[in-house]
């Protein structure tokens, strides 16, 4: 099993979560983030003292998936949240050691 | 040839018309008009403090030290209520001599539900002029904001109101020196503004810079409680400048409607002001400059005519816009919610031009002064003004240093970075 994060602009939550419904993934958590890469923050002034907010607002979409699924699910993501614009952010890959659903106590694929 | 019975007739009719003259020629009786004006008026300047201020500085500064500034305004507000009764009344209003007014009405000596003070209760009158004590000290909360110890806030702000406010009040309005001298302060150009605005740069200076300050970015958290804050003020200002009238009459009317102007002509002062030098109008901008046409409108409230109150509005929009922002940066205080560059920058602005603008030929209600003109009125002034700053300044310094000595002025620096909610409150402004 794999989990994939993708921190994406926070407008485009709908239409990444519409995009993974279409390819099969039912439940997923969404979080709210701070973050910067290529894309500088915003300037902002009061009383003439001059902040830069470097950090950004973004979204950070976590979906478990089967492995062989995942190629699938990101090229979903990509799509439904890409934008062309500096900011539309990166998704990460990783290992998921243990799935429980604790309603239950299923384990592994009957458990996502 | 006037017969006998004529001469008497004359007489008696001479007396008839002389009796009503006589009747009216005599002390002041109770108005209702007058009184229920005043009353609401006093209500008006202690919304003005709470929570008017306390929201204006509340959302100005970080989330964890919201209660912090709300918890001062309120403690300042119920604390000076109570100085105010057992002393501060008497050593302003108290009669006394040219400098104090002595401790001969403390507890409110010889008040009772039929004493008047002029055309109203002197119980209205003395609470309408402690609405007055309560706001001056919440104002210098601004300028130490963030980082003071609450006792040491508490002894600071009881002792300057007995020691420094009430001895001004006295000076301008209570028989003192200043009053016979002509001054022209009709609602607290230097008796609250400029002596907040001057004791506030001494906390400022004495206690030091915020951690952090000027690198750390500490934006204001919540400016939509600043706005409701500094609206607050502005229609609770009415009661403070067309209430220091006492009466509801022709120059309280005036009063209201010079407020208004000034305070508006300010807001679009500072608006403009920062739109041309920064580029960008902002609505912090906009709520700072209306309160500086307040403060800067205050002293000419009961003289200047409406087209004083434009200049007048105009001048202290600008030069506090230029205050707050140009100046402060360039001298590097951390006068943190800019009390000196608002109260005591508009104060003294408003002060100087009250002796310009009340000169009847330029539609104002006329000179304190006898003789001399505008000349002589701005000399008055400018004493009044200097008078204030050397005193609060001298006497806000020695306390401070006075009380540091015994509890300390600051906050450690471990409480100053988690923020005064939690270390001095045990509260949190926020439970999410």
């Amino acid at each position: 099993m794999k989990r994939i994060d993708a921190i994406i602009k926070p407008f485009k939550v709908d239409d990444v979560k519409e995009a993974l419904n279409r390819a099969g993934v039912s439940g997923m958590t969404v979080t709210e983030v701070k973050g910067y890469g290529r894309q500088k923050g915003h300037k902002e002034m009061y009383r003439g003292a001059e902040y830069f907010a470097d950090f950004v607002s973004k979204a950070m979409v976590t979906v478990v998936v089967e492995e062989e699924v995942v190629a699938a699910v990101v090229e979903a993501i990509v799509t439904a949240a890409r934008t062309g614009n500096i900011g539309d952010g990166k998704i990460f890959v990783g290992d998921v050691e243990r799935v429980i659903r604790i309603r239950t106590g299923e384990t592994g694929k009957d458990a996502l | 040839m006037i017969t006998k019975f004529k001469q008497v007739l004359y007489a008696v009719a001479a007396l008839l018309v002389g009796l009503p003259a006589t009747a009216f020629a005599q002390e002041d009786t109770l108005s209702a008009g007058d009184t229920a004006w005043m009353i609401t008026a006093t209500a008006l300047v202690l919304m003005m403090t709470i929570p008017g201020l306390a929201l204006f500085y509340a959302g100005m500064v970080r989330s964890k030290n919201v209660l912090s500034v709300l918890m001062q305004c309120f403690a300042i507000t119920s604390m000076v209520t109570v100085l105010w009764v057992v002393a501060g009344y008497s050593i302003a209003f108290g009669g006394g001599n040219d400098w104090w007014g002595g401790l001969s009405r403390a507890f409110l000596a010889d008040m009772g539900v039929d004493t008047l003070s002029g055309t109203i209760p002197e119980s209205v009158f003395m609470t309408f002029q402690m609405t007055f004590a309560i706001i001056t000290p919440a104002l210098i909360v601004g300028a130490f904001a963030e980082r003071m110890k609450f006792s040491a806030m508490l002894l600071f702000m009881g002792a300057w109101l007995l020691i420094v406010y009430a001895p001004i009040c006295h000076w301008v309005w209570g028989g003192g020196w200043l009053g016979n001298k002509g001054i022209l302060d009709f609602a607290g150009g230097t008796v609250v503004h400029i002596n907040a605005g001057i004791a506030g740069l001494v906390c400022a200076l004495v206690l030091g810079k915020r951690k952090g300050f000027p690198e750390t970015p500490m934006p204001p958290h919540h400016l939509g409680y600043t706005v409701v804050g500094a609206s607050l003020l502005w229609v609770g200002w009415f009661g403070f400048n067309a209430g220091s009238e006492l009466a509801a009459d022709g120059t309280a009317g005036m009063a209201l409607a010079v407020t208004q102007i000034a305070t508006a002509t300010a807001a679009l002062a500072w608006m403009f002001g920062e739109w041309v030098f920064h580029g960008k109008p902002s609505v912090l901008g906009i709520a700072s400059g209306a309160v500086a046409g307040l403060v800067a409108i205050t002293p000419a409230s009961g003289t200047a005519g409406p087209m004083g109150a434009l200049v007048i509005g105009a001048a202290a929009g600008f030069f506090c816009y230029l205050a707050a922002t140009k100046v402060k940066r360039a001298l590097g205080y951390d006068d943190s919610l800019d009390v000196f560059g608002v109260h005591a920058v508009g104060g003294i602005i408003g002060a100087m031009l009250t002796g310009v603008f009340a000169a009847e030929s330029l539609g104002g209600a006329g000179l304190g002064v006898e003789e001399g003109g505008i000349g002589a009125q701005l000399v008055v002034q400018a004493i009044g003004v200097s008078a204030t700053v050397i005193y609060t300044g001298i006497m806000s310094l020695i306390l401070l240093k006075v009380i540091d000595m015994i509890v300390g002025l600051r906050v450690t620096p471990e409480q100053e970075t988690e923020g005064l909610d939690i270390t001095l409150h045990d509260e949190r402004g926020y439970n999410l």
